[in-house]
């Protein structure tokens, strides 16, 4: 055939190659196993497809790839779409696809017990590296979609159990190509950001296909390079990703991941208001044994007690336990006024107040000395005024 | 705590903790009256300010961003910082 006449040049062979496979073969669909996958940089990812017996090279434009729902991995049996081109340049033909799918849903989950195997193994999945959340978070970090259901319903219930606090969406895809590495760049952002006490990293239900990107070792990586604690809530009860084996916590959903995350702020009030009376009935205690201590002095002094000062103060006494009675029946919005006024019966009954009325006592070696029997001649006294001590010598 | 306005104010946790161990305190009744008062007024005060964290009717709502030199911003639902 090629022995008579003038000779092929390179390039004319490999442009009529060219020709006759990218015309023989301008779609295809193909089947085979992945292996050597790489994304480029640019985004392009390569890799060959083989069978028992042969293989051959394919590669996958950037904005082809941008709709892959999966990042292929090596091992995993596909079928794509495409067209044999050569390149000339080489001398190389290859596939340029369209598209890839798992060939059946058995791929992914075979992709997954890949990883989570290799995972595993690192000991990602270890208990003793979960971190316990936080008891009170302040700031809590969202990573998932800004329309999906997911955020709406932790926006819900954070608001319904625990409103006091910050919730700080980093929004990302969460399915699609390119979507594992937002959400593992948007964990790495709270990190560097770090003014969060929790991050959730959530996606509402889907196919096995749709929650890919939480079965992506970049995910896994960037939940367990976190320095804070990650809460997964990945689709429903019954989906499990690799996410959530590397998370600190496991949520079975994203409205249960803020439930876990705050307290009920409902038991909080109960446990502030217990802490309110308990105060209350301790300072209450405290200031009626002062009174009585007060009438003690008032009467060892045989200060001639006036009736109505007796009466005053319990008159004062009987309207701190009313307003007791009052304020623990009340709610909470009570709590400045009644400390006020508590405030002043408190003072009212304060021995330094019964002096600024003129009133004195009288220490001997410091101590109180409550009845003119307990004074001799020649003792030294400390007589107590509201403004200070007089010292003094008994005649 | 981190604090954008460079108060001092205490975090929820914080609050609660102080107010469990001055209630503590106030029960053993073992601080003389002028001490007592002096923390039941802190507890109240501190009571008072878990009870508006508690209490508080709304959730704020931000979104992390950041711009090409890194540097982070939160914005609220309008769009603007605070």
């Amino acid at each position: 055939m090629l022995t008579e006449g003038t000779p092929l040049t390179v390039s004319e062979l490999t442009r009529r190659i060219k020709q006759t496979l990218e015309r023989g073969f301008s779609y295809i669909n193909l089947q085979g196993e992945i292996s050597n996958f790489k994304r480029h940089t640019s985004g392009h990812l390569y890799f060959t497809l083989k069978d028992e017996t042969s293989q051959i090279s394919g590669v996958m434009w950037r904005s082809r790839a941008a709709d892959l729902a999966f990042t292929p991995q090596d091992g995993m049996h596909v079928v794509l779409s495409g067209r044999v081109t050569v390149y000339e340049v080489r001398g190389n033909y290859q596939v340029e696809i369209y598209s890839i799918h798992p060939l059946g849903v058995g791929e992914l989950q075979l992709a997954f017990e890949r990883l989570r195997n290799k995972l595993g193994a690192e000991g990602l999945f270890e208990l003793d590296r979960k971190r316990p959340l936080p008891e009170f978070p302040t700031r809590i970090g969202i990573v998932t979609s800004p329309t999906g259901a997911a955020l709406h319903d932790m926006i819900h219930v954070l608001g319904r159990r625990f409103p006091g606090v910050v919730a700080i969406l980093n929004p990302v895809r969460v399915q699609g190509a390119g979507a594992a590495e937002e959400v593992s760049r948007a964990i790495a952002d709270f990190n560097s950001y770090a003014a969060v006490d929790v991050i959730i990293v959530a996606r509402g239900g889907g196919s096995l296909e749709d929650l890919w990107a939480f079965n992506e070792e970049v995910v896994a990586r960037a939940i367990h390079h976190s320095r804070i604690p990650v809460v997964s809530a990945i689709g429903h009860e019954t989906d499990f990703t690799i996410a959530d084996f590397v998370a600190d916590l496991r949520a079975p959903t994203p409205s249960a991941a803020a439930e876990l995350v705050v307290r009920d702020r409902n038991s909080l009030i109960d446990i502030v208001r217990e802490y309110w009376y308990t105060m209350h009935e301790s300072m209450l205690n405290m200031v009626t044994q002062r009174r009585d201590v007060i009438l003690h002095l008032l009467r060892s002094y045989s200060f001639n007690t006036p009736i109505d000062l007796h009466r005053r103060f319990s008159q004062r006494v009987d309207e701190l336990q009313r307003g007791m009675a009052i304020s623990m029946g009340h709610r909470f919005a009570m709590v400045k006024s009644t400390t006020e006024s508590l405030h002043h019966r408190v003072g009212a009954l304060d021995p330094e107040m019964v002096l600024r009325r003129g009133y004195a006592m009288v220490y001997k070696n410091h101590s109180i000395v409550s009845s003119s029997k307990d004074v001799h001649g020649e003792d030294d006294l400390e007589v107590k005024f509201h403004d200070g001590l007089v010292r003094t010598t008994v005649q | 705590m981190k604090n954008k306005k460079g108060s001092s104010t205490k975090s929820f946790e914080q609050s609660l903790r102080r107010l469990e161990s001055i209630v503590d305190q106030l029960e053993s009744a073992e601080l003389p009256l002028e001490e007592s008062l002096k923390i039941y007024e802190e507890g109240i005060a501190l009571s008072k300010a878990c009870m508006e964290t508690l209490t508080r009717a709304e959730l704020k709502l931000r979104t992390l961003s950041k711009d090409v030199e890194g540097t982070f911003r939160l914005t609220n639902s309008e769009g603007t910082e605070d």
